[in-house]
């Protein structure tokens, strides 16, 4: 196989950016579920308006 | 006289799984599957880019493999700008919070996906054209200033101001994501004169048989990453945007209530 160094750093870090990311956006979610209530996790059991600037 | 108490709000589901719904799991399966028969065909069952031109060998050799990635993260950033774009249009015309916060969890999907693009087409470049990087071509410059646009509208979200303020300014760069998508998706045909980078591969039908379904494979998985992941950052922008409301709120109520069971005034 040619060009493998290429290879490896182009596939490399493509997938471990995307997982870092994945990871960190979950990882983030967890931490502000635990400052949240229950019920207002979720924007389809919360009752805020859907208008910007209305509560 | 009857007292009674408060009850504690219910603590809070923790762990990987808040984000993650049946919906998710089951994308986020079918993704991972995806991946292992995408390293299949991009590693195994296709053989390297070289053909027989005037009885010469001629060809990408292996470096031909980067488009598996090179192609679908174009192709999803484009699509993620192009829901900022939609989001956008909401945003300004229904004032809607929900696609607010979706333009907003897609363009920073895109902009990954943009700088996965510039990347993997540097790294990509370097073997095939003998550079990392060529200021003067159109394709390679618009796509920078596509990605450095898709972070000045990241920036636009945090910048101080009311909540329909800031929902406006972003709104307005949003659009304008989608117009340099078009610029960038075109720019080899407008100028095709200043660049070195091919026309698409997949319109000019310049790859065919399995290397053609490889590639097509890629771009339905990406697109599918992309859904899995869009569902995810949704779901952690409505839990920042409940926390930056009514997180103090929550807080005093929790203590309140902490404090009525303790049997504490």
């Amino acid at each position: 196989m040619t060009h493998v160094g290429f290879l490896v750093a182009g596939w490399g870090i493509s997938l471990v950016a995307s997982a870092i990311y994945a990871i960190t956006v979950m990882r983030r979610a967890k931490r502000l579920a635990a400052l949240v209530p229950p019920e207002r996790i979720r924007w389809m059991t919360g009752d805020d308006a859907d208008v910007i600037g209305e509560s | 006289m009857t007292v009674t108490p408060v009850q504690p709000p219910k603590i809070a589901p923790t762990g990987r799984g808040v984000t993650r719904s049946k919906t998710t799991t089951l994308l986020g399966g079918a993704v991972l599957a995806g991946m292992v028969l995408w390293f299949f065909l991009a590693f195994v069952a296709t053989g390297p880019d070289v053909r027989e031109v005037g009885g010469e060998l001629v060809g990408q050799q292996d470096a031909f493999r980067l488009i598996y990635v090179h192609v679908p993260a174009a192709l999803v950033a484009y699509l993620a700008f192009f829901v900022t774009a939609v989001g956008s249009v909401m945003v300004l015309v229904k004032k809607s919070v929900w696609w607010d916060l979706v333009a907003g969890a897609s363009a920073e999907i895109g902009a990954l996906a943009a700088a996965l693009t510039l990347i993997t087409g540097s790294i990509w470049g370097r073997p095939i054209w003998n550079t990392w990087w060529e200021w003067g071509d159109v394709r390679l410059l618009t796509t920078l200033v596509l990605f450095m646009l898709s972070l000045g509208y990241l920036a636009v979200r945090r910048l101080e101001g009311t909540a329909e303020e800031r929902a406006k300014r972003s709104a307005v760069v949003g659009l304008l994501l989608i117009v340099n998508v078009v610029i960038v998706n075109r720019s080899v045909e407008w100028w095709a004169n200043q660049t070195i980078h091919q026309r698409s591969t997949i319109a000019e039908a310049a790859i065919q048989d399995l290397k053609a379904f490889t590639l097509f494979f890629s771009i339905v998985l990406g697109v599918a990453a992309y859904v899995w992941i869009l569902i995810h950052r949704f779901r952690l922008s409505w839990l920042e945007r409940q926390y930056d409301r009514f997180g103090l709120d929550d807080a005093i109520e929790r203590r309140r209530a902490e404090a009525t069971v303790g049997g504490q005034p």
